[in-house]
C-alpha cells in the first residue's frame, strides 16, 4: 500500500514538474505564396505564443524551419525576435513550383516547441498586377488620346489652340529690339536636353530665331548645358537658312557658359549688363536664378518675356516680366508657333485628358458627399475614392 | 509732391540698402522672438519620437550649399533628434554637394554625442540618378551602395546588417533643394514601397508640396528656416534658425513696408492724374 | 544608324520599365535595365567633366571672350580633385575646408541676393492696379506677416479662441492650404499629363530634339 502510494506521489509530481515546463506553439502559422511579385517568394505569418502573451514562461524568439516533404529535412531559415503582436516573414530563396513546408520554432529558456507543418505551397510568378488596372486603363486612354490627335494633325486636319498674349509680344519684343539697334537674348533654361521644357524652349527658341533672322537683329543664347548649345547651334543656324540670311548667323553667340546655376546667372547678367538686349525671353526651366535674371533684365530696360512650368518659379517671373506663359502655355507655345503636328496633337490629347480627369474629380466629390449619408451602389460605397489608389 | 514721386520710382539700391540694414541689425542684436510650431512640424516631430529606438531612419541630403543656409539648420536639429531617440542612421544624397554637407552636419553631431561610425550611422555618399536610385534600394541597398563614401564595403557595417532595401527603412526624412528630390521620393518611396516620407525643402519650394501633405504622401514638411526654427523648438535644440528669425521678421516687415508706401505713393499720383513710372528704375520707351 | 540606335534604346529601355509596373514578372530585367542606367549616369557625369574642361580649354586656347574666368575654372577643378584623391574628403581635410570656406559660402551668398531682388521686385510689383492685383498684394502680406514671429507676438494670450481668423497665421494657412494647393495641383496635374504625353513621343521616336534635331 506504502509503495503504491509513494508511486502515486511520484507521477503527481513528474506531472506537476512538466507541466510547468510545457511551452506552447505558436499560433495560426499560415504561408502563401508573396502575392504580385516576380517569384521565388513565400510569406509566412504567425501570432505569438500564448506563453508569450501570458508572460508564463519565457520565449526568447522563433525560429523559421523549412523543408520539401512534411516529416521531411528541415533546414533553418532565420530567427525572429520576440516582443511583437504579430510576425511576418518573407522567404525570399524558394524556387518556383516547388513544394515547401513550414515550421514555426517558439525557443524558450529551456526547451522549445514547433508549430504542425504549414503547406504544401509553391512560389510563383504573377504576370499581372491587378491592383494597378486603374494606371493602366489611365494610361491606355491618355495615350490614345495623344497618338489619335498626333495622327489627326500629321493628317492635315485643323487642331485649334486658343490665343496666347505672351506670343503675341514676341513679335512686338523681337520688333523693338530691331528699332533699338540692340540684340535680342534667349535663355532656354538651365535643364538639360532631357527636360520637356528644354525641348520646349529650343522649339519656341526656333521660331523666335526665324523671326530675328527675318528683322535682321543680333541673337544672343546663352546656354547652361553644352548639349543644349549644340542643339541651340543646329536650331538656329536652321531658321536663319530659312529666313534666307545664312551669312547673318553668329556661332558664338550662342555659348555655352557653365553648369553651375548661380554661377550661369552671373554670366547671363553680365551679358546683360554689358550686351544691353532690348527684348530677353526666359523659357525653359529655371530655379532660383529666375528671380535675378528678370530683376536684372528689368534694370537694363529690356521687355521681358518668360515662359515656364516651375511652380516656384511663376510668381517671380510673373511680378518682374512683362509676359508670363505659365505652365502648360509653354508647351502650347512651341505647338502655337511651329505648328508640327506631334506637338499640336501632344497638346489636344492632354487637354482631353485633362476633360477625363476633371469628370472624375467632379463625379468624385459629388459621390463622395453622398456617401456619407450612407448612399450606396451594388453594396459597396458610392465614394470613387478606390478607383484611383495605386498600390 | 516731389517726395511722393521720388518714392514711386526709388532708386533700387535705397531698397537694397535698407534690407541688408535690417536683416544684419537683428543677427547682432537679437529679439529673442518665440516661435511658434505649426501642425506640420509637430507631425514629424512625433514621428520621431514614436519610432522604438533602434528604428532605421533613412536621410537624404538632396541640396547644395546654395539651399544650405535654411535647410542645413532642419538636417541639424532632425538628425540630434534621431540621436537622442538611439535610432539608427542611414544618409545618402542624390545630390553631388549633398553628401559632404552630411560630413559637416554630422561633425556637429559627433561633438555632442557618443557614436560610432558604422554601428550609429552611415554616410552612403553620393549616387546620380534621381528617381531610378530609390527604386533600385527599393530592390536592394547592397546592390547600389556596396561601399560608402569613405570606400568601406557597406555588407562589413553593423548597421547595414538589417538593412536590406527600402522596406527596412522605417522613416525617410527627404531635405531638398530641387529635383531630384521630395517629388522623388514621394513617387518612388511612397507610391510604390509605402515607406513614410517627411520633407524639408527651402521656403520657396514648400508651396508645390502642400498637394502632397493632403493626400498623406508626404506625412509633414518643414519649410524654409521657419521650419528649421520650428524643429529647433519643439526638439528644444539649440541651433541657428531660431535665431535668424528675427532677421526674417523684420526683413518680411520691411519689405511690407515698402509695398504699402509704394502703393500709397501710386494712389497719390493717380489721383493726380499722373500714374507714376511703375517702379525703380522702370523701362525707356522704344 | 546615329539616329535609330538611340531611338531603338530609348524605346526598349522605356517599355520595359513601363511593363514591369504592371508586369511583376518582369522586376529582374527592369532591376538590369536600372543598374545599367546607373552605370550610364555615372559616365555622363565623367564625360560632363572632361567636357566643361574641353570647353574652357578651347576658350582660353582661342581667346574668347571672359577666357581669364576659364583659368580660375579649370585651376579651382584640378585642385578640388587633387586635394578630394589625395587627401581625402572626411571632415577635416583640405577638401572639406575648401568646401565648407570658399564653396559654401560662395554658393549661398549668391542664393541670398535674392532676399534684395524680390524687395525691388514686390516694390515695382504689387501695386493695386486692378482687382487681381490688390488680391495679389493682400495674400502677400498675409502670407509674409504669418510666415514670421512677429505676425503672432502682438496676439495675447486671452486672445478668443472665435476670432482666431484675424490672425495672420491662421489666414495664412488658409490661404496655403485652400487656394495655394489647389493652384498647384492643377499645375502638377498639367504637368505631369505633360511628361506623359512627351516621355510617349520619346519613346516612339515621334519626339526627337533630344538627338538634336528639331
Amino acid at each position: 500500500m506504502k509503495s503504491a502510494y509513494a508511486v502515486i506521489l511520484l507521477i503527481a509530481a513528474l506531472a506537476v514538474a512538466a507541466h510547468g515546463q510545457t511551452l506552447r506553439t505558436a499560433e495560426n502559422a499560415a504561408a502563401a505564396d508573396t502575392p504580385v511579385d516576380a517569384g521565388g517568394s513565400i510569406d509566412l505569418t504567425w501570432e505569438p505564443s500564448p506563453d508569450e502573451l501570458d508572460a508564463k514562461a519565457e520565449v526568447l524568439g522563433y525560429e523559421v524551419w523549412r523543408a520539401k516533404r512534411p516529416a521531411g529535412d528541415y533546414k533553418k531559415l532565420a530567427d525572429v525576435e520576440a516582443g511583437k503582436e504579430s510576425y511576418q516573414h518573407t522567404d525570399e530563396e524558394a524556387e518556383n513550383g516547388v513544394e515547401y513546408f513550414y515550421k514555426v520554432r517558439v525557443r524558450g529558456e529551456k526547451m522549445s516547441t514547433d508549430t504542425a507543418p504549414v503547406g504544401p505551397v509553391k512560389a510563383a510568378p504573377q504576370w499581372f498586377h491587378k491592383d494597378r488596372l486603374n494606371m493602366l486603363v489611365a494610361a491606355v486612354l491618355l495615350s490614345a488620346f495623344v497618338l489619335y490627335y498626333i495622327s489627326q494633325a500629321r493628317a492635315g486636319k485643323k487642331l485649334f489652340i486658343r490665343r496666347i498674349a505672351g506670343l503675341e509680344a514676341v513679335q512686338e519684343a523681337v520688333g523693338r529690339a530691331t528699332e533699338m539697334g540692340k540684340p535680342v537674348l534667349y535663355v532656354p533654361g538651365i535643364a538639360d536636353i532631357d527636360d520637356i521644357q528644354t525641348i520646349a524652349a529650343v522649339t519656341i527658341l526656333g521660331r523666335v530665331a526665324t523671326m530675328v533672322a527675318e528683322y535682321d537683329a543680333n541673337l544672343l543664347v546663352p546656354c547652361s548645358r553644352s548639349l543644349v548649345m549644340s542643339t541651340a547651334q543646329e536650331i538656329v543656324k536652321e531658321a536663319y537658312l530659312e529666313a534666307g540670311r545664312p551669312d547673318a548667323y553668329h556661332r558664338e553667340n550662342i555659348r555655352y557658359l557653365t553648369d553651375d546655376q548661380f554661377g550661369f546667372v552671373a554670366g547671363v547678367d553680365g551679358i546683360m549688363v554689358r550686351e544691353k538686349p532690348a527684348a530677353n525671353f526666359y523659357m525653359g526651366t529655371f530655379y532660383a536664378e529666375s528671380l535675378i535674371l528678370a530683376e536684372t533684365g528689368h534694370s537694363i530696360g529690356a521687355i521681358q518675356i518668360a515662359g515656364t512650368a516651375m511652380p516656384s518659379q511663376l510668381p517671380f517671373f510673373i511680378a518682374a516680366c512683362d509676359y508670363t506663359l505659365i505652365g502648360e502655355e509653354l508647351f502650347a507655345a512651341s505647338a502655337y508657333l511651329s505648328r508640327e503636328p506631334r506637338l499640336l496633337g501632344s497638346l489636344i490629347g492632354q487637354d482631353w485628358g485633362k476633360v477625363v480627369i476633371l469628370f472624375f474629380i467632379i463625379a468624385g466629390v459629388i459621390t463622395a458627399f453622398l456617401a456619407q449619408f450612407g448612399f450606396e451602389i451594388f453594396g459597396r460605397s458610392i465614394a470613387l475614392e478606390q478607383l484611383f489608389v495605386v498600390k | 509732391m516731389k517726395f511722393v514721386r521720388w518714392l514711386a520710382d526709388i532708386d533700387r539700391r535705397i531698397i537694397f540698402l535698407v534690407i541688408a540694414v535690417s536683416v544684419v541689425v537683428p543677427l547682432l542684436v537679437p529679439l529673442g522672438m518665440r516661435v511658434k510650431v505649426t501642425s506640420q512640424t509637430k507631425i514629424v516631430y512625433e514621428e520621431v519620437e514614436k519610432l522604438p529606438a533602434g528604428s532605421n531612419v533613412l536621410v537624404a541630403f538632396d541640396y547644395d550649399p546654395a539651399a544650405a543656409p535654411e535647410v542645413h539648420p532642419m538636417a541639424l536639429a532632425f538628425l540630434h533628434h534621431c540621436f537622442a531617440k538611439k535610432h539608427k542612421v542611414i544618409i545618402m544624397a542624390l545630390w553631388p554637394q549633398g553628401a559632404q554637407l552630411a560630413v559637416s552636419a554630422m561633425g556637429e553631431m559627433m561633438q555632442e554625442f557618443d557614436l560610432e561610425y558604422g554601428r550609429d550611422y552611415v554616410n552612403l555618399g553620393y549616387k546620380p540618378g534621381g528617381d531610378i536610385v530609390i527604386k533600385s534600394l527599393g530592390a536592394s541597398f547592397p546592390k547600389v551602395f556596396p561601399r560608402d563614401m569613405a570606400g568601406a564595403s557597406t555588407a562589413d557595417l553593423p548597421i547595414m546588417a538589417e538593412v536590406r532595401n527600402l522596406k527596412d527603412i522605417d522613416l525617410i526624412m527627404a531635405l531638398s533643394a530641387g529635383d531630384p528630390g521630395i517629388p522623388a521620393w514621394v513617387r518612388v518611396a511612397n507610391a510604390l514601397y509605402q515607406r513614410r516620407v517627411a520633407g524639408g525643402c527651402t521656403a520657396v519650394s514648400a508651396p508645390q508640396f502642400f498637394p502632397y501633405l493632403q493626400t498623406g504622401q508626404l506625412i509633414g514638411l518643414l519649410g524654409g528656416l521657419k521650419g528649421a526654427a520650428e524643429y529647433e523648438t519643439v526638439t528644444a535644440y539649440a541651433g541657428k534658425a531660431s535665431s535668424r528669425m528675427d532677421a526674417q521678421s523684420i526683413a518680411h516687415v520691411v519689405i511690407i513696408l515698402f509695398i504699402l508706401f509704394a502703393n500709397i505713393s501710386y494712389f497719390i499720383l493717380r489721383k493726380q492724374g499722373d500714374e507714376g513710372s511703375g517702379g525703380p528704375t522702370a523701362r525707356p520707351p522704344a | 544608324m546615329r539616329r535609330e540606335i538611340p531611338m531603338i534604346v530609348a524605346f526598349v529601355a522605356g517599355v520595359i520599365i513601363i511593363l514591369e509596373f504592371f508586369v511583376p514578372s518582369l522586376r529582374s530585367v527592369a532591376s538590369q535595365v536600372q543598374n545599367w542606367y546607373l552605370v550610364v549616369v555615372a559616365f555622363a557625369i565623367l564625360v560632363g567633366a572632361f567636357n566643361l574642361l574641353r570647353m574652357n580649354y578651347m576658350k582660353v586656347r582661342d581667346r574668347r571672350a571672359d577666357w581669364p574666368y576659364s583659368i580660375i575654372l579649370i585651376v579651382g577643378l584640378f585642385t578640388m580633385a587633387i586635394a578630394g584623391i589625395f587627401w581625402g574628403i572626411g571632415q577635416g581635410t583640405v577638401f572639406d575646408w575648401l568646401f565648407n570656406y570658399l564653396m559654401f559660402p560662395m554658393s549661398s551668398t549668391m542664393f541670398a541676393l535674392l532676399a534684395f531682388f524680390v524687395a525691388s521686385a514686390a516694390y515695382r510689383a504689387f501695386r493695386a492696379r486692378a482687382v487681381d492685383a490688390t488680391l495679389l498684394l493682400v495674400a502677400a502680406i498675409i502670407v509674409m506677416l504669418g510666415q514670421v514671429p512677429i505676425g503672432s507676438i502682438w496676439i495675447p494670450e486671452w486672445w478668443p479662441h472665435s476670432l482666431v481668423f484675424l490672425t495672420p497665421d491662421w489666414l495664412k494657412d488658409r490661404i496655403m492650404e485652400i487656394f495655394n494647393t489647389a493652384g498647384q495641383r492643377a499645375i502638377l496635374i498639367g504637368a505631369s499629363l505633360g511628361v506623359v504625353s512627351t516621355s510617349l513621343r520619346i519613346l516612339l521616336g515621334i519626339e526627337r530634339s533630344y538627338l538634336g534635331e528639331e
